[in-house]
């Protein structure tokens, strides 16, 4: 009996309530919306500006680790997310881009000449703007004319470019602080745990997907 | 009539000394921060009467909420916030300073010894964070060439050493599982630094004794080097030989310096140091601002330096 209500468990998987796409926008797009409130009412305390670059920056991380979590969730705990993926990517794409607009506009008042030098000169801002680049190729193909257009195969490969983007902003997040506060390098560990699965599965999968009775 | 024997309460019934203590102990601790988050911020702080100083600047102060509520104080966390929070805890009273090493008059000082031996004077100063942002703070204090004058250097010293309390139990960033710095915090400065008149002992800010945040009861102020060089509650004061280690430079030689001169054309190696935002002026459109030699106390200050490289001596 117990054994038989687990194996139905595991067939079905979690029966997920079935959320419009268009709710993982909306409610993703909350924070940003709270952020530009609060830091134009003067509530995002003694260094608004910082505060709003960095939490951006964090949602955009935080907006790519969800959208690499659904492949693990959906193989080891036979949780489907699937079809929220794109929003997802997408979401982190936007943060990043609202990330980089505070840094150019807020933070550097659009001084081109300081702005060069950074990206030049600093590792973590080259990093910062190297991981934006490399989600717009992905960004602008996340929609299914793409996929049809450049073929399931090749459309899987560039999308791939997802894993060093994730690096990069885990790395951006570590370079930017002072010492090695706990935060970033909980960041940076989830990231490895995330990127590391994808590296460790195919050697543990057995061949064979048959499971045989116990 | 029913009366039942002692036997028939089962000793797991019976909550154990330990958890009711406990309880209460939470119930007075439920009840003390309930008192203190009725009271004003910074109630205990006392007023000192302070004389104004040459030394001050006429730009626009900071407020004193921006000043006690955003701050780098890493044994209380890392995070701006963190001091504020979680530096109550800190037990500021009594408080001793002990000086000692190549000194005519080693002592031990308590604080209102040390607060009573020197009329205070109000110090305008700019603050230059490594971080690239600033502020205008008035403190409280007096000079460190005071204290250094009183305790009789011999000629062998040379530099002078800070340490902050080390107190795990008051202190939770001590703890961390992630250590940032190794504990204590240290600093120093050479003895010309030292004695120079901008150097300042605070034991207040805004005409009060300082928040704890702040680095209570008694902290440095060197308001032409970035701020870390500006050690909070200090313990120990020794004057020695050779220069002292500094808790930022033992973290990371290469990114923060002995000297940390506030210093527009020599960059920290991750970020430029060229300008500096404001804490507190146009809020989230503040444009930043040129960060000036020395902080922009080269007159007082830039004859110390003369004939170093401050690239290499950073």
């Amino acid at each position: 009996m117990v054994g038989r209500a687990s194996v139905q468990s595991e067939k079905k998987g979690f029966a997920l309530p079935q959320v419009p796409k268009i709710a993982v926008y909306i409610v993703g797009f909350i924070p940003a919306v709270w952020l530009f409130y609060a830091g134009i009412d003067d509530r995002l305390g003694a260094d608004p500006m910082r505060y709003l670059e960095q939490a951006l920056g964090l949602w955009a991380l935080r907006f790519l680790i969800a959208t690499l979590a659904i492949t693990p969730l959906r193989q080891l705990f036979n949780v489907n997310l699937l079809r929220y993926r794109r929003a997802l990517g997408l979401l982190a794409f936007y943060y990043a881009a609202l990330h980089l607009t505070t840094y150019l506009v807020l933070d550097q008042g659009l001084d081109m000449a300081a702005i060069v030098a950074d990206i030049v000169k600093r590792p973590y801002i080259t990093i910062g703007m190297a991981t934006f680049v490399i989600l717009i190729p992905l960004a602008v193909t996340s929609n299914n004319a793409a996929i049809r257009r450049m073929g399931g195969q090749a459309w899987a490969k560039l999308h791939r470019l997802v894993y060093v983007a994730a690096i990069g902003a885990a790395l951006h997040f570590l370079l930017v602080v002072k010492s090695w506060p706990p935060e970033p390098l909980v960041y940076a560990a989830i990231v490895a745990a995330l990127l590391g699965y994808r590296l460790v599965r195919p050697m543990v999968k057995k061949p064979s997907p048959r499971r045989r009775p116990a | 009539m029913l009366i039942r024997r002692p036997d028939d309460i089962l000793p797991s019934e019976i909550t154990p000394r330990e958890v009711y203590f406990n309880r209460r102990q939470w119930m007075a601790g439920a009840a003390g921060l309930a008192l203190a988050a009725s009271l004003p911020k910074g109630l205990e702080a006392a007023p000192l009467s302070a004389a104004k100083s040459p030394f001050s600047t006429d730009e626009k102060k900071t407020s004193r909420e921006d000043v006690t509520s955003y701050n780098n104080y890493y044994e209380f966390g890392t995070g701006k916030e963190d001091p504020a929070a979680k530096a109550g805890s800190l037990k500021t009273s009594p408080w001793t300073v002990k000086v000692d090493g190549m000194v005519g008059k080693p002592a031990e000082f308590a604080l209102e010894d040390l607060i009573k031996s020197s009329p205070l004077e109000e110090r305008i100063y700019r603050m230059r964070c490594v971080e690239g942002w600033s502020m205008v703070i008035p403190w409280v204090g007096f000079p460190l060439a005071d204290l250094v004058k009183r305790v009789e250097p011999l000629g062998s010293a040379k530099y002078v050493a800070f340490e902050t309390a080390f107190r795990p139990d008051e202190m939770p960033g001590l703890d961390s599982i992630f250590p940032v710095l190794e504990w204590p915090y240290v600093e120093g400065l050479r003895l010309d630094e030292a004695m120079n008149p901008l150097t300042l002992l605070a034991v207040g800010l805004y005409g009060e004794t300082l928040p704890n945040q702040n680095g209570a009861p008694i902290r440095l102020v060197v308001p032409w080097k970035y701020g870390f060089k500006g050690i909070k509650s200090i313990t120990r004061i020794s004057f020695v030989e050779k220069q002292p280690p500094t808790s930022w430079n033992k973290q990371a030689p290469s990114e923060y310096g002995f000297y940390a001169n506030v210093n527009p054309n020599v960059d920290h190696p991750r970020w430029s140091q060229a300008t500096e935002r404001r804490i507190g002026e146009g809020g989230l459109f503040a444009k930043r601002r040129p960060t000036l030699m020395f902080n922009g106390y080269a007159e007082q200050v830039a004859s110390l330096y003369a004939g170093m490289d401050l690239r290499k001596l950073y």
